[in-house]
């Protein structure tokens, strides 16, 4: 049997290699990408709970549902944004993308 | 050592080096079919939770169409920008360890919680969860409201992707 501890640890880990993608990659797509890992980790959590604590109710995958649904809503726009901005400045690193910098 | 549980160390090691993969590549093609194998291992994850419905549905949504989106959108932003030399910011060495830390510090959180090392109830055979879940999302005393604001979330994020990337006339 495996304890819930295995699986929010590996969450835990996946959600921490996302954050360290989003905060230190430089190229606008490579961070959308690691958003997408800190939501998979975040998913794991939702369905690991609702397995572990309350499987007689089936809240945890619900939001795990509503969870994907907002997933693909952000990369649609995300990656809109980014070949909007690279057809513009010809440029997805997201430092130079500094048009709206005072 | 079950056999499940060998089967768990084994996808979720391969699941962690393959997020690893995806922030530490600098070719983002090659990043992006990392990321493939970092979902397929999540979807592998939830079959062992017997979320099977959402195992389907991280195949579907997150392989086949957010996956393939990202490589579209990598060959199409490829120019003079890419390979170059280094990848990360001037604050990588700083994100890595607050990223430690962050770990580490869930990890004692975590620790201390005394539900931390709970085992599984066996789900009764008589129940079918994929049931139960199509029912919660369309009934009024379940998620039917979250789950319409989240089709006209998406409707509007579909509209706005298309003004977004059109591009401008006369240019």
């Amino acid at each position: 049997m495996i304890p819930l501890s295995w699986y929010l640890i590996l969450a835990a880990g996946l959600f921490c290699i996302g954050f360290y993608g989003v905060l230190a990659r430089r190229n606008a797509i490579a961070i959308l990408m690691s958003i997408e890992l800190m939501l998979n980790a975040v998913n794991i959590n939702l369905v690991a709970f609702w397995r572990f604590l309350a499987p007689e109710s089936i809240s945890g995958q619900a939001f795990a549902v509503i969870v994907f649904a907002v997933a693909a809503a952000e990369v649609a726009v995300g990656l809109a944004l980014v070949i909007s901005i690279y057809r513009s400045r010809k440029t997805v690193i997201a430092e130079e993308i500094n048009l709206m910098k005072w | 050592m079950t056999p499940i549980q060998l089967v768990f160390l084994f996808v979720a090691f391969a699941t962690l080096w393959a997020a690893f993969m995806v922030v530490t590549r600098n070719n983002l093609v090659h990043a992006a079919l990392f990321l493939v194998i970092a979902l397929f291992g999540v979807a592998v994850l939830f079959v062992m939770l017997e979320a099977g419905f959402l195992a389907v549905i991280q195949v579907l949504v997150y392989i086949g169409a957010i996956a393939i989106l990202m490589i579209f959108a990598v060959m199409l932003t490829r120019g003079d920008v890419d390979d170059i030399p280094d990848i990360t910011n001037r604050y990588a060495g700083w994100v890595g360890l607050v990223a430690v830390l962050f770990f580490s510090s869930l990890v004692i959180l975590m620790a201390q919680w005394p539900s931390f090392t709970a085992l599984a109830k066996p789900i009764l055979s008589s129940r079918d969860t994929i049931v139960e879940l199509g029912t919660a999302l369309v009934s009024p005393n379940g998620y039917v409201i979250p789950f319409e604001v989240a089709s006209v979330m998406l409707l509007a994020a579909l509209i706005g992707a298309l003004v977004v990337a059109r591009p401008r006339k006369g240019k």
